[in-house]
């Protein structure tokens, strides 16, 4: 087990050494030179080439990489060209809000569309089962920011029950906190639940058609016994593989519900960079996200052996 | 000699006449590619018939008629300087331009970013996935960078890139269809792995036919089907990639008729006038709606191996 958890840690890196140097490459390699945009309009060409060198922009492109993979290890992701601030300092200022954002969407979605999917292949081809499905095939084709400006619309212009934008703080209270995220959370679970159900109905289904199944039913467990104990349990391996890989489509989501419900995060820390040309920024917050998505999925593959005893590694 | 030609002829016949005319009439008869199929060539007549759907230039713009509320008329002015009586159908924009040419006129875009995308996506991703199939030397360096960029997620990808070039229809297709290449040449190495071990291709192998030539002639054919399907699907994913671009203000410029770029405009006033989102926000989601059915049926029918995994 030990010698698995090390080789498995070992073999993800490979993987974060991959994406950082295309991250690297993806920005040094643009047109333009980052010395002059930092300097500003007014600056001088001397002034210029004394940027350059101070950024260590004058050396070759792999000579730059060690420097730049060098700085990342001790964490220092540079200064921002725009805030004209630590990197890292502005992230740790956007983290609350995205995390929350993640946390809250992940939870609901999977109590959620857990049992939804339980229960569409339960009763399989009934009614609920073809809403789940229709459902899901909606979920994947409404935009995130389509969804967003009809529930927006609906729930808070309509009704007048949540706030149509903003965010609070979780030091500010939990309740403001709460009321100001529903309405995000429930945006982004959409397309999360449509995932999560969709696959969890397909595994439930594959594991009913099991001998096992038939004999606990036959020695009269109650049915939801033997759809949690016994389908459910049997099916949780596919269920954690999709949750671990709906987290690339949780942070595309993230950077455009945080844009339309004005939550300063990293997704909107992303999209102000992108449009400020700011590229150390969207270098770090790009690097943080891929980091965070690789760990989850390692995370995922090492729950295995939790929900399926025959797994050991 | 009599005994080769005959087993030629056999063979042959059995290999064209049984497999593709069923393949093409399960296509047919699944409801998922009826209903995607009929949408999706609705909107190619729409986005060709553009100019003759009562509307105008989706540039033009007056000041006068800013702010209309649909099936409002007001006027709008020509390049010419002539003022036009103009019905907006859709209502107008806080520029005073008509929505609805711009939502008519939206749709090309959309469809050529969608097909381009796919269409890009897969041609780097059948070359590499084919090299990585054949080289062995080439298959792990390759194979690794592709796990790299699988790492990222697809629209950070495509927003990076897009900060780097700024945007233009070009940049923007390249950019959302990079991220889309990893599973291509997955997907190809994997059937190109499977391919190479059946005993014609070895027979082609064995009688000295160059390599290059057992790719095109052997391999491609039998990946066209998956392809297909996973081109269809890169298709919507670019759709709703390139409108979130726009609608983030980094996608396509402002100028250009966009349904991401309408919503964009229109996100300072939805509390007055939602349909300046609702209209580009219902045709959008149709869009991909009929693109991912005609995916889904597609992928049942011609693909039954990948159905069952989904």
């Amino acid at each position: 087990m030990l010698n698995f958890l090390v080789k498995r840690l070992l073999s993800t890196l490979p993987v974060l050494l991959i994406v950082s140097i295309l991250v690297f490459l993806m920005l040094r390699l643009t047109p333009g030179d980052p010395a002059a945009v930092l300097a500003g309009d007014a600056a001088s060409i001397d002034q210029i080439a004394q940027i350059r060198t101070n950024l260590g922009l004058d050396k070759s492109i792999p000579e730059q990489f060690f420097i730049w993979a060098g700085h990342l290890l001790r964490g220092d992701l540079g200064q921002s060209y725009y805030y004209k601030t630590e990197v890292t300092t502005l992230i740790g200022q956007r983290l609350e809000p995205t995390v929350s954002l993640a946390v809250v969407t992940i939870t609901m979605a999977v109590l959620i569309a857990v049992p939804l999917g339980v229960l569409a292949a339960w009763r399989f081809g009934g009614w609920l089962d073809k809403a789940l499905m229709g459902f899901s095939v909606l979920g994947f084709s409404v935009p995130v920011f389509v969804s967003a400006y009809i529930l927006i619309w609906l729930v808070s212009l309509k009704l007048g029950w949540l706030p149509v934008q903003g965010y609070k703080r979780i030091a500010d209270g939990i309740g403001p906190w709460a009321y100001h995220l529903a309405l995000p959370a429930i945006t982004l679970s959409m397309i999360y639940i449509a995932l999560i159900a969709r696959v969890t109905r397909a595994s439930v289904l594959e594991t009913l058609g099991e001998d096992y199944i038939r004999t606990a039913r036959a020695k009269g467990l109650p049915e939801v016994t033997v759809l949690m104990r016994h389908a459910l349990a049997n099916a949780a391996v596919p269920i954690a593989t999709v949750i671990g890989i709906g987290i690339a489509l949780l942070i595309g989501g993230v950077v455009v519900t945080e844009s339309v419900y004005a939550i300063p995060g990293l997704g909107r820390l992303t999209v102000d960079a992108v449009l400020a040309r700011d590229f150390p920024t969207i270098q770090g917050v790009i690097l943080l996200f891929s980091f965070v998505y690789v760990l989850v999925n390692l995370l995922v593959d090492l729950s295995y052996v939790f929900f399926d005893p025959r797994i050991r590694y | 000699m009599s005994a080769i030609s005959d087993f030629e002829a056999l063979s042959v016949e059995s290999a064209t006449v049984h497999v593709q005319p069923s393949a093409w009439a399960r296509v047919r008869r699944n409801t998922s590619v009826r209903i995607g199929g009929t949408v999706m060539l609705l909107l190619v007549l729409l986005s060709l018939a553009a100019p003759w759907l009562g509307t105008v230039d989706p540039s033009l713009f007056d000041p006068a008629s800013r702010d209309l509320v649909p099936g409002e008329t007001g006027e709008i002015t020509t390049l010419e300087g002539d003022q036009l009586e103009h019905r907006f159908l859709m209502g107008s924009d806080s520029f005073g331009r008509d929505i609805y040419s711009r939502v008519i006129y939206g749709t090309q875009v959309s469809l050529i970013v969608g097909l381009f995308t796919a269409l890009v996506a897969l041609a780097f991703g059948i070359t590499l996935g084919l090299l990585a199939g054949f080289l062995r030397w080439l298959d792990g360096p390759l194979m690794r960078v592709m796990d790299g960029v699988m790492a990222i997620p697809a629209i950070l990808i495509a927003l990076a890139l897009v900060a780097m070039w700024r945007g233009s229809l070009t940049t923007v297709v390249i950019a959302i269809a990079i991220p889309e290449i990893p599973r291509v040449v997955r997907l190809v190495r994997s059937l190109v792995l499977t391919i190479r071990e059946e005993p014609y291709v070895e027979a082609a192998i064995s009688l000295g036919t160059p390599t290059w030539k057992i790719m095109l002639r052997h391999i491609l054919p039998n990946t066209v089907a998956p392809l297909v399907v996973q081109g269809t699907f890169i298709c919507a994913a670019g759709i709703l990639t390139e409108a979130a671009l726009s609608f983030l203000g980094v996608g396509l410029p402002p100028d250009i008729p966009t349904w991401g770029n309408v919503m964009a405009e229109g996100r300072g006033q939805f509390n007055q006038y939602p349909h300046n989102i609702f209209f580009p926000g219902i045709f959008l989601a149709v869009t991909v709606l009929a693109v991912n059915m005609l995916g889904d049926g597609l992928r049942d029918t011609l693909d039954p191996k990948m159905a069952k995994r989904g």
